[in-house]
Formats: C-alpha cells, sequence, structure tokens
C-alpha cells in the first residue's frame, strides 16, 4: 500500500490496463496535450485533471489519441472500435459534455449489445469529471449519474476514494459492457492508501464504510466523506450509524442497503445530484417496496435542490449537501424531530 | 468604410476597457477572491470591438467561455460584469452564472457559454427572429478555432445557409483550444471548410482593429443584402493562459511577450492613428488614465458588495419560482 491522491490512483490503473492489453487505447481532448503548441512538448496537459499524465511517453500517439472538440465523435470513435474489437477509454472532461455526445452513449453504445441480439458488445469506458465544488457553475458541475443509471445497457460507478478508483477503473476497462466511469473533481487531490501492484476491484457491490445501530446512511462519490464527517458528530451523542458507499449507481447494491435497513429501521440517503428521479429517489423506492416492514421512520433524501448548479461559492455551498445537512437528517431520522 | 473621430475614440475606449478589465483580473485572480474558472480575452480585443462597433442593442450575439470582451463590446456593464465575476447579488446574473454565464439580452448578449459549439446553434435561432423582424438586424456567433471542429457548429452553418439567414460565423483562431495548437485539431483550412458549407469568408487581421471593422463591414453588406449567412475568420492570440492558473507547457516562453511586442492591437491602433494624426497622444493617454481608475472602482465595489443568499439559490429556475 502507497497513500496517493485519487488522480495518481487512477493514472496508475490506465498504466496498468495499457501495458496488460496492447488493446487498451486512450481518447480525448489533451489527454496528452502540447500537439501543434509552440513548445514542442507531447505530454503538455496529460488530461486537464492529470489522470492520463506520461501516457503518450510510454504508449504513443497510436493508443493516447488526442481529438479535436468533437465530443459526439470521440464517443462514436470509441463506439466503432469496441465493436471492431478495442478496448477504449474515453475522457469526455466534464460530465456535463455528454450533452453533446448523448446520442452516441445512449442511442448507440447502451443498446447494441441488446439491438444485435447479443451478438455485439462494448467494452467501453467513458471517464467523466463530476460534481460540484470549484465554482464551476451550471455547465461544469454537475452529477448526472442519475439520468444515465436509468438507460439499461450502460453501467454507472462512482468511486470516493483512491483504492476503489484504481481498482475500479481497472475493472471498468476489463468489463465486457460500457461503464460510465464518474469522478468527482473535488475528490482528484484526495488522498488514500492504495495497493501497489496490480489491482483490481469489484466493479459493483457497495461497500460498508463503519457500522453502527441507529440509521442506515447510504452516500455516493464526495457525499461519503461528508457523511463520515456528519457519523463522527453523531458519535459523540451516542448515535451511530451504518455508513455504505454505494459505488455503483448502476447495478445498485439493493441487497446490502436492505440487509443494513433491517438492523437499524432508518435509511438516509446522500446524493449530490437533483432531488427529482434522482439516485436518492430510487434508493427510497427500493425501501418502500423491499424494506417497508424494516422502516421505523420516514426515508430521509439529502440532494442538492431542483436548481442548476450556481456559481457563487456562498451559493454552491448551499446547493451542495454539506456534513451539516447530512447530520440534520440523520439526526431528525433517529430522533424524530 | 470612415469612421469618425467620435467612432475611434470609442473603439479605443473599448478596447482598452477590455484589456484593463483583464489585465486586472489577471492580477486578481492571484488574490483567492475570484472563484471558479476565468478565461481572459486579453490579445484578442480588435476583433469583439471591430465587429461590435457595428452591432445595436437589436443585434444580437452568442460568445464563449472566453466572454468578457464580447460582452463589453456588446455593451454589457462592465461593473456589474467585475461583481458577478466576484459572484455577488448585484451582478449582471445575480451570481449565478460567474465569468462563463455572464449575459444581457437587453444589449443582444445570449450568453458567454460553458459549452465549446453551443453558442452557435442559438445565434441561428436568433438570426431567425432577426429576418422575421425584417428590419437588418443580424446575429453573430463567436467562437474559437477549436469550437469549429463541434458538429452543433456544422449543423448550424448549414441550417443558417439552409435558411438564408442574417448570421456570421465569427471564428477566432487564438493559436491554442486549451492546451492543444487549433491546427492540430482544425485538420484541414477553416476558410476553405466554411465555404464548403456554402459561406463567403471574410478574412481579418485580428489584431488590427481596422482590419476587422471593415471585413465587418464587408460581411453586415454580404447579409443585409439578404444573402444569407457568412463567416468572418481573423487571428489573434491570447495573452494569458487557457485559464487563470494555466501552466502553459504547451506554449514556447517567449511567445507571448513577443507578440505583445510586436502585434499588440492597442499599441497598434495607438500608433495608426496617431500617425495619421487623427488623434493626440494624450486623448488616448486620458482614456488610459480614466479606465484604469474606472476598473479600480468596478473592483472596490465588487469586493464590498453583498453576497448572494438562498432566495437567489431558488428562484427563476422557472417563470413561477
Ligand atoms: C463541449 C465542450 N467540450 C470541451 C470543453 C472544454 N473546453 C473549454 S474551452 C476549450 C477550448 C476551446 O478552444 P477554442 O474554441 O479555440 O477557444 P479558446 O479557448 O481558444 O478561446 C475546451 C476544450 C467545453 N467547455 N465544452
Ligand atoms: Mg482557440
Amino acid at each position: 500500500m502507497t497513500v496517493k491522491t485519487m488522480r495518481e490512483a487512477l493514472n496508475d490503473a490506465l498504466f496498468q490496463e495499457m501495458r496488460r492489453d496492447p488493446g487498451v487505447i486512450v481518447i480525448g481532448e489533451d489527454v496528452s496535450g502540447g500537439a501543434g503548441g509552440s513548445s514542442g512538448s507531447r505530454d503538455a496537459a496529460g488530461g486537464i485533471f492529470g489522470v492520463t499524465k506520461g501516457l503518450m511517453g510510454e504508449f504513443g500517439d497510436k493508443r493516447v489519441i488526442d481529438t479535436p472538440i468533437s465530443e459526439s465523435a470521440i464517443i462514436g470513435l470509441a463506439n466503432g472500435a469496441a465493436l471492431a474489437g478495442m478496448r477504449p477509454v474515453a475522457e469526455l472532461m466534464f460530465a456535463d459534455f455528454v450533452g453533446v455526445a448523448m446520442d452516441q452513449i445512449y442511442n448507440q453504445m447502451a443498446k447494441f449489445r441488446y439491438m444485435f441480439g447479443g451478438k455485439a458488445k462494448a467494452p467501453i469506458v467513458v471517464r467523466m469529471s463530476m460534481g460540484a465544488g470549484m465554482n464551476a457553475a451550471a455547465q461544469h458541475s454537475q452529477t448526472i449519474y442519475s439520468m444515465l443509471s436509468a438507460v439499461p445497457g450502460l453501467k454507472v460507478v462512482v468511486p470516493s476514494n483512491p483504492a476503489d478508483a484504481k481498482g475500479m477503473l481497472a475493472a471498468a476497462i476489463r468489463d465486457d459492457d460500457p461503464v460510465i466511469f464518474l469522478e468527482h473533481k473535488a475528490l482528484y487531490s484526495s488522498k488514500g492508501e492504495v495497493p501497489d501492484g496490480e489491482y483490481v476491484a469489484p466493479l459493483h457491490g457497495a461497500s460498508l464504510v463503519q457500522s453502527g445501530k441507529d440509521a442506515t446512511v447510504v452516500a455516493l462519490g464526495r457525499m461519503v466523506s461528508f457523511a463520515g464527517k456528519a457519523a463522527a458528530k453523531l458519535a459523540a451523542d451516542g448515535i451511530t450509524i451504518d455508513l455504505i458507499d454505494l459505488r455503483s449507481t448502476s447495478p445498485i447494491d439493493e441487497e446490502m442497503i436492505l440487509e443494513s435497513l433491517s438492523l437499524t429501521g432508518r435509511l438516509v440517503v446522500v446524493d449530490e445530484s437533483n432531488p427529482i428521479c434522482s439516485i436518492a429517489s430510487e434508493i427510497a423506492a427500493i425501501a418502500a417496496e423491499k424494506g417497508f416492514a424494516s422502516l421505523r421512520a420516514p426515508v430521509a433524501r439529502v440532494t442538492a435542490p431542483h436548481t442548476p448548479v450556481p456559481f457563487a461559492r456562498e451559493l454552491e455551498r448551499m446547493y451542495v449537501p454539506g456534513p451539516d445537512r447530512i447530520e440534520a437528517a440523520i439526526r431528525k431520522a433517529v430522533k424524530g424531530e | 468604410m470612415q469612421q469618425s473621430r467620435t467612432d475611434i475614440l470609442k473603439a479605443y475606449r473599448q478596447m482598452r476597457m477590455i484589456r484593463e478589465f483583464e489585465e486586472r483580473l489577471h492580477i486578481e485572480n492571484r488574490s483567492g477572491e475570484i472563484a471558479g474558472f476565468t478565461h481572459l480575452y486579453a490579445g484578442q480585443e480588435a476583433i469583439a470591438v471591430g465587429i461590435c462597433e457595428h452591432l445595436t442593442d437589436r443585434d444580437y450575439i452568442s460568445s464563449t467561455h472566453r466572454g468578457h470582451g464580447h460582452c463589453i463590446a456588446k455593451g454589457c456593464d462592465p461593473r456589474l460584469m467585475m461583481h458577478e465575476i466576484y459572484g455577488r447579488a448585484d451582478g449582471l446574473c445575480k451570481g449565478r452564472g460567474g465569468s462563463m454565464h455572464i449575459a444581457d439580452i437587453d444589449k443582444g448578449m445570449l450568453g458567454a457559454n460553458g459549452i465549446v459549439g453551443g453558442g452557435p446553434p442559438i445565434a441561428v435561432g436568433a438570426a431567425l427572429a432577426c429576418q422575421a423582424r425584417g428590419d437588418g438586424s443580424v446575429a453573430v456567433s463567436f467562437g474559437g478555432g477549436g469550437s469549429s471542429n463541434q458538429g452543433t457548429v456544422f449543423e448550424a452553418m448549414n441550417m443558417a445557409v439552409v435558411l438564408k439567414l442574417p448570421k456570421i460565423f465569427v471564428f477566432e483562431l487564438n493559436g491554442y483550444s486549451e492546451h492543444t495548437g487549433e491546427g492540430y485539431g482544425i485538420g484541414s483550412d477553416l476558410a476553405g471548410r466554411t465555404r464548403g458549407f456554402g459561406l463567403p469568408v471574410f478574412e481579418a487581421d485580428g489584431f488590427d482593429y481596422f482590419s476587422v471593422y471593415q471585413a465587418m463591414a464587408d460581411a453586415l453588406e454580404h447579409v443585409r443584402a439578404g444573402k444569407g449567412p457568412c463567416a468572418l475568420i481573423a487571428e489573434a492570440t491570447r495573452y494569458f493562459g487557457h485559464f487563470e492558473g494555466d501552466p502553459q507547457n504547451y506554449r514556447a516562453k517567449d511567445e507571448v511577450k513577443t507578440l505583445r511586442e510586436t502585434r499588440d492591437a492597442l499599441l497598434r491602433f495607438r500608433r495608426k492613428v496617431t500617425e495619421a494624426k487623427l488623434i493626440e497622444a494624450a486623448e488616448l493617454d486620458a482614456i488610459d488614465a480614466e479606465i484604469v481608475a474606472f476598473i479600480e472602482d468596478c473592483v472596490t465595489s465588487a469586493r464590498k458588495a453583498p453576497a448572494p443568499g438562498a432566495e437567489i439559490m431558488l428562484s427563476d429556475v422557472y417563470a413561477d419560482y
């Protein structure tokens, strides 16, 4: 184990998988950078968040492909290359840019296997940075996993820590279905222990971060650490929780959630996305359908409001569900006040 | 096309306003007070101003992530823009949008845009409205060289041609798209490609206000004659990084220094109008001083302006809340 940032852990996974399988290619804007620039550097960026740094040097421009600003064609490139036997990892710098490439994602890659009678596979990873936290405003801060999780054929995962970032990215690349891989931009510099050497983690399945008796708290992405902060405060008052890191929003690990709920009787879901048709809603529905008998309090959803992501620091802070709001929601679920 | 002394002084003032606004933001960005992504327009002033000096509030423009220059040139209030960039409640967009989303519909400014290629289709729609009004108004989309590779832009160009709209596609070639040279992504000759869509292309030297002004006059004559859309392509440079904080590893060390010394749009303007004895250097100096003081005051008032509260976050999602 070595302490690394999430950025480094993701970079490790890309090196690991590109060395292992010559069919793995990386495609995107500025994934190496510098082409046609006056400095002569061909690794001037390594992705705008530095995740693909150094790949160009080892794998060259046949496997590390800088593209024009053409998201629809970037995903199309991944789609066609995958159908023809490669394992592309496409990067859309910001998850918000899926809008430009949506047809290739939700009408094309998601449906190949099914529409084509099970004879096609699309082993594609689409990496995107997501989430608020950088005051990047309405078109550079969205989470989008709810929207994409609603599409049959897509898998959607959201790592919350560096070890998972490495292991899940490796697993996503090896997976034979299209995986939307969402990296929270506020977590790129967060640090954690990361296994050395070859490492692959389960792509799906939630993980129990801490256990307690009073409530089940399901969180994902950046919200996991926020929920952890809330839990630390509640522990001082004798309230303890099961904190579940969802990890994957498609599929969702119902079993772990329901089992925990059966022990705690209370469910709080923390989701950075807008509330309507959200992952929080989905989990609330699962609890209502399959865990109703366990519920001793109404399910609480802690989400962003039904607004675009605002720019100003003060507004973004209010928008993102923070540790205080999470703490209050858990307290209310437990104490009923 | 002849410009009066008043016009020339106004154009200079606008260019200086943009330059000072951006140079000052570059300094203020280091203080950590300004949140989010800020993309500065310094170095490209002649393009925004050379084009917008032809337009009135009834004409429309769409802009990009690098929008401050277009906003100022189209008549947005620089003080309210500064407040917006500082995320203040009394900013032009109530602190909700920030640098990348400044807009002022009353001024015909349809928004900076966080999505590369997001603006041109919108401007095509505005051109449709202009055509319907039949008052000679036009719509202009600004876009970088990199944006010219978006399918959305291809579609917008073709749509404008099909509908014969009064629409001008401006492409500002500043050398880079983020960390990559623009030439790498464009892949062929941009003017030729644009002509292939059926758009006549007017080319200008984007470091030279008068060159851009003339090209825009020609472009307007074309669209106002009802001949459909056209494009205006101009080369310039950006003096700063892609965004504030960009280490610019893709760029040779002295590139900007050399361009600033040899091609700077403001110096060139000054030289041209003083050598032609149209304007006294002292008049330009006075404008410079006035604008430095004005921007200083904008920054001071932005710092003191109130932060937005929850009511601003939770309103204007729809017409009724
Ligand atoms: C759809 C979309 N893709 C990518 C980006 C990220 N991005 C922002 S600006 C930019 C480069 C734009 O280059 P160019 O059009 O030349 O404009 P310039 O920055 O040079 O003004 C990129 C890739 C984006 N904002 N939107
Ligand atoms: Mg450019």
